[in-house]
């Protein structure tokens, strides 16, 4: 079992930083660069929406086996105001923000597996996985 | 970290040189429209040759430059969208609709070209 990075999220440059590091972790495990791409690009939606509706929270990704494949696993999460319509907020082009709608099911899309888990009043949390596709 | 911005002619380059926080992105679109009108430039080229995750901010960001920047009388180049990238892009859902886009600078350039041709 790899060690599991905890980032504090806090600010724009905590997203940055927190992509930068998750694809660090995939090109470490072997992903390609277009996967790599799709796990830095789903780690910024899921942490700007931590900086943007809860101010702070954190990320934490992973690398796990599962049936012989490797995955980057990750898990963000916030004490924040919570999602009170989760399949709401999983609509395209649904914002309460302002912004284009598009972060919450963007990163459903990029990544094989989602979660979303969500309590008004208390917080939010995804966990999402990208599995290496089997090569051959 | 402040993204250059080069005068070439009639046109303004700016090209992207790491990655960039929303704060700088936000920076790069103020300062893209004020120089618009100081140097009186008919067309804008943003590279992104060097961007390697454009998220939902980013394409925002990039889409007001285009329509602020036409408001004012100039036109504006994508330049340099990385084949991951735009992979990525496609799978989040985000566009470029209406936007000039190019392969890479030269192209850019090429295609302001024209379009100041059309104008004349």
């Amino acid at each position: 079992m790899g060690d599991e990075l905890r980032l504090a999220i806090a600010s724009d440059m905590d997203i940055v930083h927190a992509r930068e590091k998750g694809r660090e972790l995939a090109a470490a495990h072997g992903f390609s660069l277009g996967d790599q791409t799709v796990i830095a690009t789903a780690i910024s939606e899921v942490a700007r929406n931590i900086v943007l509706y809860a101010r702070r929270g954190e990320v934490r990704i992973r690398v796990a086996t599962d049936t012989g494949r490797d995955g980057v696993v990750v898990v963000a999460e916030d004490q924040g105001p919570g999602i009170r319509d989760i399949a709401q907020a999983l609509q395209d082009g649904f914002s309460t923000s302002g912004g284009l709608g598009l972060g919450l099911p963007g990163a459903r899309r990029l990544m094989d597996d989602f979660d979303l888990q969500s309590e008004p009043g208390r917080g939010t949390t995804v966990t999402m996985a990208k599995w290496k596709r089997s090569r051959g | 970290m402040e993204v250059p911005i080069l005068k070439q002619g009639h046109y303004l380059i700016a090209s992207i040189q790491s990655a960039l926080t929303d704060a700088d992105l936000s920076q790069l679109r103020e300062a893209l429209i004020t120089r618009v009108g100081k140097y009186r430039a008919r067309g804008v080229i943003v590279d992104v040759t060097a961007l390697d995750v454009m998220d939902s901010f980013a394409v925002r960001t990039l889409r007001d430059i285009a329509h602020m920047a036409r408001l004012r009388g100039s036109e504006t180049v994508i330049v340099g969208i990385q084949p991951e990238v735009a992979f990525a892009m496609v799978q989040l859902g985000l566009s470029l609709k209406g936007i000039a886009t190019a392969l890479d600078l030269e192209e850019g350039l090429a295609f302001l070209d024209a379009k100041a041709r059309e104008r004349a």
